[in-house]
């Protein structure tokens, strides 16, 4: 399963109930708001920390540069909207929105 | 791979139709099929030719346009639609409106439907 | 049921009334249901205030839709399931689920499952395409 989250981490639960259902071997995509998760040291840190112990975790890249966040949550990696289109060709969607 | 797509935000007020955007695009240069984009909630007003965005911005419903006009069913829910106001005479050229059935065939017949949406 | 039937799975996340998510999304699941695809639905997060019984909307002024999902298993969809951990984590039990139809044998009334989240990740693994409202 690919998961993509939407929602800033800190206003909202949904990344947190997306890790609670994604299974080991999953995906977890950030997009626009999501990707506020990633940003390194924040107190919501653990969430993602949790999520990559059973799961890979992405960040779209052109949300991460429009929210001037460089430094990641380590592990997290960047991808683009061609890299997002891979993942659906790998994955039944679910959009936690 | 056959992609279908339903977005459910109105324009410029949210990201979703922009990620959707440039997620099609991208499928599209992977060679992939678009086998819809369908327009729910308030998605129907993605596509009124009566937005006029300021120049140095991104025109969303004539983006969505030229796509329609490449080749891809561009459908916006009826129900949806006439509950918001949105009507055949309004809308850009190059997308139908039409019924949630198209939806449905979508979910069906597409290899994955992906939404974008709050 | 045949091999090519696809199964379609629909998560009802978001609570009802504030926005028209749910209100529009039910629609969608009635005309799905019209069609050849396996049909279920899954209440999760503020989407367990949806099946909560006893809605009533006549003071807002909006149309509700607690009768159309009291007649859910007559639409033929009657693979309807609550995350225990949602409904539990908002004070709900199994007691304030609404009825989604009643048995045609034994008249029954006939309430949604409630089931463990990994139980619905396992069945969200399986399905061919699923849509959020």
């Amino acid at each position: 399963m690919l998961h993509t989250v939407n929602k800033s981490p800190f206003q909202n639960t949904t990344l947190e109930s997306c890790i609670r259902f994604a299974r080991s071997g999953d995906v977890i995509l950030l997009i626009e708001d999501g990707v506020l998760a990633a940003q390194a040291g924040n107190v919501k840190k653990n969430l993602l920390e949790e999520a990559l112990q059973k799961c890979e975790v992405f960040a779209l890249g052109a949300d991460l540069k429009a929210r001037a966040l460089t430094d990641l949550v380590p592990g997290v990696k960047i991808t683009d909207y061609s890299g997002f289109v891979d993942l659906v060709e790998q994955h039944t969607t679910h959009s936690w929105l | 791979m056959k992609l279908a797509v339903c977005i459910y935000e109105g324009p410029y007020n949210h990201e979703a139709s922009d990620t959707a955007y440039h997620f099609i695009q991208a499928a599209i240069q992977k060679g992939h099929e678009i086998k819809g984009i369908f327009f729910y909630h308030d998605g129907v007003y993605n596509v009124t030719r009566l937005m006029e965005p300021p120049q140095d911005d991104r025109h969303i419903s004539n983006r969505w346009s030229a796509l329609g006009a490449s080749g891809i069913d561009i459908v916006v829910c009826i129900a949806a639609a006439k509950r918001r106001g949105i009507v055949d005479d309004v809308l850009v050229p190059n997308v139908r409106i039409s019924g949630l059935g198209q939806l449905t065939m979508m979910a069906i017949e597409a290899d994955r439907l992906v939404v974008f949406g709050d | 049921m045949a091999e090519d039937i696809k199964k379609i799975m629909f998560t009802v996340r978001k609570p009802p009334h504030g926005t028209i998510y749910v209100y529009e999304g039910l629609e969608v699941k009635l005309i799905m249901a019209a069609y050849d695809a396996d049909i279920s639905v899954v209440f999760m997060d503020d989407g367990v205030f949806a099946v909560k019984k006893g809605q009533d909307t006549k003071d807002l002024g909006i149309k509700g839709f607690a009768a159309t999902y009291g007649a859910l298993v007559d639409y033929e969809i009657t693979q309807v399931y609550v995350d225990r951990q949602s409904m539990e984590d908002r004070g709900m039990t199994e007691d304030d689920l609404l009825v989604i139809g009643e048995d045609e044998d034994t008249e029954e009334p006939i309430k949604p499952q409630v089931l463990e989240s990994a139980e619905i990740a396992a069945m969200m693994a399986e399905q061919h395409n699923i849509l959020a409202f």
